[in-house]
């Protein structure tokens, strides 16, 4: 597969069909994965793709020194595909100025704290149900041994990995979870890697850098750590496709994935929304319907 | 407030209220023109529409000691601004759902339509919310964690 995308790449750079192909490679200390970006056709061969590959790359597609690069080519695995989707559905770039090339993906590891694989996949690859990219210009990668994938999740995909998490969260008391992210949150050192490695959070200014007035603590406390993580959490709601590259970006290791599955799960029960599905659709919010409910308004 | 009930160290609960200039605004104005009686304890925080209540001043509410949240506006079909409300809901909704997994208390944050001639409703409310978050306590989760921060 490594071997079909560098091809796959170069013919794209030598015809000139893109200008920057952004790409996986072992770019960090000890060669850990991260994102690599490829001008010259004969330089292919600094692209990987293996199952180290955490980052969402889609998340260089808004930045401004990316974008004078000229026209890109992506690689994406499905849960970065969505996000492609969700940047086109919030206008802030155009399908066809990107060539996205889908990987088929058959799950992602997580790594320790020194960086080092586990051998244990990421929570949301465990209730992945499309493991081929969609809404792509080319998918490398084998499509049946994708789809196998799929049906082999797919009757407990709801009741794994972050789901299961979730819902043991959600059955302590109101006051146990609260505890439970007094600890989690006070591991914060708001460093916004979380933020950083989101392709959804792509506001040029942050709320959490605005300090006249300042809107939550700049640095890390416990109060703003609190207000910092529900706010980043909300300011994806009905958007987040659940890539995890928050948490996987996260030094202090913040079960961030929990509070984005938390909307997403109110996305999809209450409205029927699944962020990043379909290239066109309107975002959740944003949108409104007069017969929303209500029962919790007095 | 009847000051002989008033004792130094009775629990008087801080309750802040985030109203839409147009609708719960003239409805808090009717009650008090109308003479209805409701507690002190609401500070009352008028916005334009309940669309502009960004979810970040309800945190930032319990940051500064409050101990349970209103946010009101105008009936749906109502809104100034035609869909602010409608819009609001929707944000809300999910929001709650946010609030609710990282163990905010949500019998401490209220969400209501009041229009501007609801004025005992209004009045009712607040009593309401005032005499639940006394008997609930101050809320100790969040006063702690800005103490400790
Ligand atoms: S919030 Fe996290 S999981 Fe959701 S899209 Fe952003 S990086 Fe991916
Ligand atoms: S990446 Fe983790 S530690 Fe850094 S700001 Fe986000 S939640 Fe906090
Ligand atoms: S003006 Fe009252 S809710 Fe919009």
């Amino acid at each position: 597969m490594e071997t079909e995308l560098r091809n796959a790449i170069r013919k794209l750079l030598e015809e000139k069909t893109v200008d920057v192909a952004i790409g996986y490679g072992r770019v960090g200390v000890n060669g850990a994965v991260g994102a690599t970006f490829v001008t010259n056709p004969d330089d292919v061969d600094r692209l990987v793709w293996n199952n180290e590959c955490r980052q969402n790359l889609a998340t260089h597609l808004t930045r401004a020194e990316i974008k004078k690069l000229g026209k890109p080519a992506i690689v994406v695995k499905a849960c970065d595909a969505r996000a492609v989707v969700v940047l086109c559905n919030e206008a802030q770039i155009k399908r066809e100025d990107v060539y996205v090339i889908g990987v088929v993906c058959d799950g992602i590891e997580t790594a320790d704290a020194a960086g080092n694989k586990t051998g244990a996949l990421m929570g949301k690859c465990l209730s992945c149900v499309e493991h081929a990219a969609k809404n792509v210009d080319l998918l490398i990668g084998d499509e049946a041994a994708a789809k196998a994938l799929d049906e082999k999740n797919a009757p407990n995909a709801k009741s794994v990995g972050h789901y299961e998490k979730l819902a043991k969260l959600r059955a302590m008391s109101q006051k146990e979870r609260f505890e439970y992210w007094r600890e989690q949150f006070s591991k914060c050192i708001r460093c916004h890697a979380c933020r950083q490695n989101c392709p959804l959070c792509y506001c040029n200014r942050c709320v959490a850098d605005k300090n006249r007035p300042t809107r939550i603590d700049t640095s890390s406390s416990l109060k703003g750590n609190f207000a910092w993580n529900i706010l980043r959490a909300f300011h994806l709601a009905g958007r987040c496709v659940g890539c995890g590259a928050c948490a996987a970006a996260c030094p202090a290791g913040i079960e961030l994935d929990l509070l984005n599955l938390t909307l997403a799960n109110a996305a999809e029960d209450q409205f029927g929304y699944v962020s990043g599905k379909e290239l066109g659709e309107l975002p959740l919010i944003g949108t409104y319907s007069p017969t929303d409910k209500e029962e919790f308004i007095r | 407030m009847n000051a002989e009930t008033k004792s130094t160290d009775a629990f008087e609960p801080k309750i802040v209220a985030f109203v839409c200039n147009w609708c719960t605004y003239l409805g808090a104005d009717l009650a008090g023109t109308n003479r209805l009686e409701y507690p002190a304890n609401i500070r009352i925080l008028r916005l334009p529409c309940t669309g502009r209540v960004d979810f970040n001043l309800i945190v930032k509410a319990f940051e500064i000691g409050a101990d349970a949240v209103l946010v009101s506006g105008c009936h749906p079909g109502d809104c100034h601004y035609t869909a602010g409300n409608f819009h609001a809901r929707r944000r809300w909704d999910l929001f709650r759902e946010l609030l609710d997994t990282v163990g905010i208390d949500l019998n401490r944050v209220y969400f209501s339509w009041i229009s501007a001639a609801e004025g005992a409703k209004f009045q009712k409310l607040v009593t309401e919310i005032v005499d639940k978050t006394r008997e609930m306590g101050p809320y100790e989760d969040y006063k702690k964690l800005v103490a400790e921060s």
